[in-house]
């Protein structure tokens, strides 16, 4: 038994930013298809969005690389994001009584409605983290298909297998991917927003 | 030697076992119902409405503005409202509610209820010796409404600051109004 | 060999799903893949639990026994699903506090305080420095009351009959004690707000609190002589159920668990979230990763949680509980995500918050380390017998209400 007392250097100086480490991805693989997206909130902890081609190839790099060693993934999660329909007010060039005008027109703009998968990215070995990834579905009805981390970082098996229960992205690759919460015979997928409880429902709001 | 260890542990329980005959630190159990536990200030189970004096319909502080309700987390409250209006305790004419439920089976007694409240009208209770022979689990008006002198001597420390807020209200006001009287008609 | 043995080592569920399916169905035997040729063994599979008074809760450990030691383990839970995910989606942030405390209902405390640093860093809110002070001596005394549980189990679950439980369960009543006349309640407390905490300390109730934290030091001498040079206790639980490092890390085991395994990781040094940089505290880490270790490092924990608690007695400032400015109701942190995490008793407890500027969550995730930590069980009890399977359970610590939420 030892007793060891750390002291943190100071995180600022280790963080390193997403777009830092997008570049380190892209000199590795130059093939890959990334983006950073930014956060609203006063967190700041901006994400790193991955198109699933090179997923589980680039989170092996983030792992292994000697300067980012990202070997310990914290947290992975569904979110579900509903097709959404966007109202805006578009300028529109028109000819109105024979004269050339810009007329504010209501334009309806459908956004696709995907799943997501993200996965929050420590590393102990150096202290630094977090690098949120996303990765995305094609839709929400037959294209949910996203390649399992889980041969990479150990923890997310249980959590890949909560995040196919309750949302229906499955993952291919993992290696025991059935339900972990709701009972096996089950056929739907709770945490969706269009879920609607059948039977006897709440008798409250 | 082999078992060293645990003659340390005997040595022990040999301790507790004498002390548990003299010990204070060792004689914890309290023969509940014979001896009861002091109960605490700041201890909460289920909760109740204040009224003040000594009836439970002209005093009830509550006005029915259903913070309590929309706040709720289990939402288990249910509040309607009495149309016609009654003075409180600084004479403003305000609302009554006409139906008050909590539903005791699914409050989780978190005491939100009585901290959102502006009124100071739902308070947490400490009771906890609730077996019945009925399932009625709805608390109605009439169940939950105690008086102040209950709160007072349940959370003295808590119904004191309230009181002094609300004498605090009741002099600002006769203040306001003693200093600009009414002109009497002619 | 039984028919169905034979038969059903063709479809254990190793391959993916097809796209858009609800479930896999579950093979009845699962044999350990590479286990080997069991041809002329007879297996049998035992279901231990949802209903087991060692099991720490509704959970369920389907074990492949060959004679008395395991060959596969598989745990089931999900029993306790309260789908607090969801419901948290509907209600206010406010309104979620008192049902984060009944997610590990042990430690609500620490609970409520990853939640509340979640919403502080979304919503972008301080705290004063009073209401840290209160967080960490509330933090920490949790911390002994939970690990003194955990070992009063570990040994309950090693036969001890009830004698380390009973006095572990004496010294953690004084400090529930203490939650009830802070919070109103014994566990389910409800105390931390955005900005800082409910209420502050009632008169009288810091001398108190340093009363019991010194008859806890004191406890815990006598605590010590009675176990820890204990034969019986050592046999049981020294080599049993070791976890290796890497495995640890990969795994994302955290918590007393990963540093009794010798990886220094410890959030209120790595993080420093609240102020924990103020404290002079040593983090207790092991060499073997085994049960003893796990045990070990409860013990080592209380002893530095004591000097914290010692320390935060002398320097807690006067001045607000909370921020003034914040209003309780009706919070909408502008759209965004924030996860905050703590280092609770049992591991890294997260929560990860999107907000989409309305008044509820539109995504409401808890990292529960008791899952986590799960994922390592089939790992440290292979080749141990099925009466090490209880012990190595209970030195993980888990608490079904995180495991399931």
């Amino acid at each position: 038994m030892t007793l060891k007392g750390r002291s943190c250097a100071n995180p600022q100086l280790l963080m390193h930013t997403p777009e830092h480490i997008k570049d380190r991805i892209l000199a590795a693989f130059p093939g890959a298809r990334l983006e950073v997206i930014p956060n609203g909130s006063p967190a700041t902890q901006p994400s790193l969005l991955l198109h699933h081609g090179l997923a589980r190839e680039i989170a092996a790099f983030l792992r292994d690389d000697p300067e980012l060693r990202f070997d310990y993934a914290s947290n992975a999660t569904g979110v579900d994001w509903p097709e959404k329909i966007v109202r805006e007010k578009v300028k529109v060039r028109k000819i109105i009584d024979g004269v050339e005008q810009d007329v504010l027109e209501l334009v309806e703009r459908k956004i696709p409605g995907f799943l997501e998968a993200v996965y929050h990215l420590y590393s102990m070995a150096l202290g630094h983290g977090p690098l949120i990834l996303r990765l995305r579905t094609g839709n929400r009805t037959d294209h949910v298909t996203l390649p399992s981390l889980t041969p990479v970082w150990r923890s997310c098996e249980f959590q890949e297998r909560e995040i196919f229960d309750l949302f229906g992205i499955t993952f291919e690759g993992h290696p025991d991917l059935r339900r972990i919460l709701m009972w096996d015979n089950y056929a739907d997928h709770p945490m969706r927003k269009d879920y609607a409880p059948v039977g006897e429902g709440e008798g409250q709001s | 030697m082999l078992g060293l260890g645990i003659l340390r542990g005997l040595i022990e329980t040999w301790r507790n076992f004498q002390g548990s005959y003299y010990d204070p630190a060792r004689l914890t159990t309290v023969q509940y119902p014979e001896e009861k536990l002091t109960p605490r200030e700041n201890a909460r189970t289920i909760p109740f409405l204040v009224y003040d004096g000594d009836d439970p319909i002209a005093g009830l502080r509550c006005t029915a503005c259903s913070i309590c309700a929309v706040e709720c987390p289990a939402h288990c409250i249910e509040i309607v409202k009495d149309p016609v209006k009654k003075p409180d305790y600084l004479g403003k004419m305000q609302f009554h509610p006409r139906v008050f439920d909590i539903d005791m089976a699914v409050c989780m007694e978190c005491g939100v209820c009585a901290e959102v409240c502006p009124f100071d009208s739902i308070k947490m209770d400490r009771v906890f010796e609730l077996s019945s022979g009925d399932r009625r689990m709805v608390l109605q008006k009439s169940d939950l409404a105690k008086s102040n002198d209950y709160f007072r001597h349940i959370h003295p420390v808590e119904a004191a600051a309230v009181d002094a807020s609300r004498a605090g209200e009741q002099r600002k006001m006769q203040a306001k109004k003693d200093a600009s009287p009414v002109p009497v008609a002619s | 060999m039984p028919p169905h043995l034979k038969a059903a080592g063709s479809d254990v569920a190793q391959a993916s799903p097809p796209a858009g399916s609800g479930s896999v169905p579950l093979p009845s035997v699962l044999y350990a893949p590479g286990a080997g040729d069991f041809a002329g063994h007879d297996l049998l599979e035992i279901a231990m639990g949802p209903h087991h008074p060692s099991t720490h809760g509704v959970f369920r450990m389907n074990v492949v026994l060959d004679g008395e030691t395991v060959v596969k383990l598989t745990p089931v839970f999900g029993y306790l699903h309260r789908n607090h995910e969801k419901i948290a989606e509907k209600n206010s942030y406010l309104a979620s506090i008192p049902y984060t405390d009944r997610l590990d209902y042990i430690c609500s405390m620490t609970n409520n305080w990853a939640y509340v640093l979640s919403v502080e860093k979304l919503a972008g809110l301080a705290v004063p420095e009073r209401a840290e002070y209160l967080r960490v001596i509330v933090g920490e005394l949790t911390r002994l009351q939970n690990h003194a549980c955990l070992v009063g189990f570990l040994l309950q679950d090693m036969g001890a009959l009830g004698t380390p439980m009973m006095y572990a369960f004496r010294e953690r009543e004084k400090i529930l004690d203490l939650f009830e006349s802070l919070s109103g309640s014994r566990m389910m407390c409800n105390y931390m707000r955005f900005g800082g905490c409910r209420c502050d300390l009632p008169a009288g109730w810091l001398e108190q609190a340093v009363k019991v934290v010194a008859e806890f030091d004191s406890f815990l001498d006598h605590f010590e002589a009675l176990l820890n040079e204990n034969e019986i206790l050592r046999a049981r639980s020294q080599g049993v159920g070791v976890l290796p490092r890497d495995l640890a890390v990969n795994a994302g085991v955290t918590g007393p668990c990963l540093r009794a395994s010798g990886v220094n990781y410890d959030l209120r040094k790595v993080d420093q979230y609240g102020i924990y940089n103020r404290f002079k505290f040593r983090v207790p880490l092991g060499q073997h990763g085994d049960v003893f270790d796990r045990y070990m490092m409860r013990i080592l924990e209380m002893r530095e949680s004591i000097g914290i608690l010692g320390q935060a007695r002398h320097d807690i400032p006067a001045g607000p509980f909370v921020d003034p400015k914040f209003k309780l109701r009706n919070l909408r942190p502008k759209p965004g995500e924030a996860y905050g995490r703590v280092e609770s008793p049992k591991g890294e407890l997260g929560f990860y918050l999107i907000s989409d500027g309305g008044p509820a969550p539109y995504r409401y995730r808890v990292r529960p380390p008791s899952l986590i930590n799960l994922t390592v069980l089939e790992d440290m009890c292979l080749g141990h017998t099925i009466a090490d399977v209880v012990i190595i359970l209970g030195s993980i610590d888990i608490v079904l209400g995180e495991v399931d939420r």
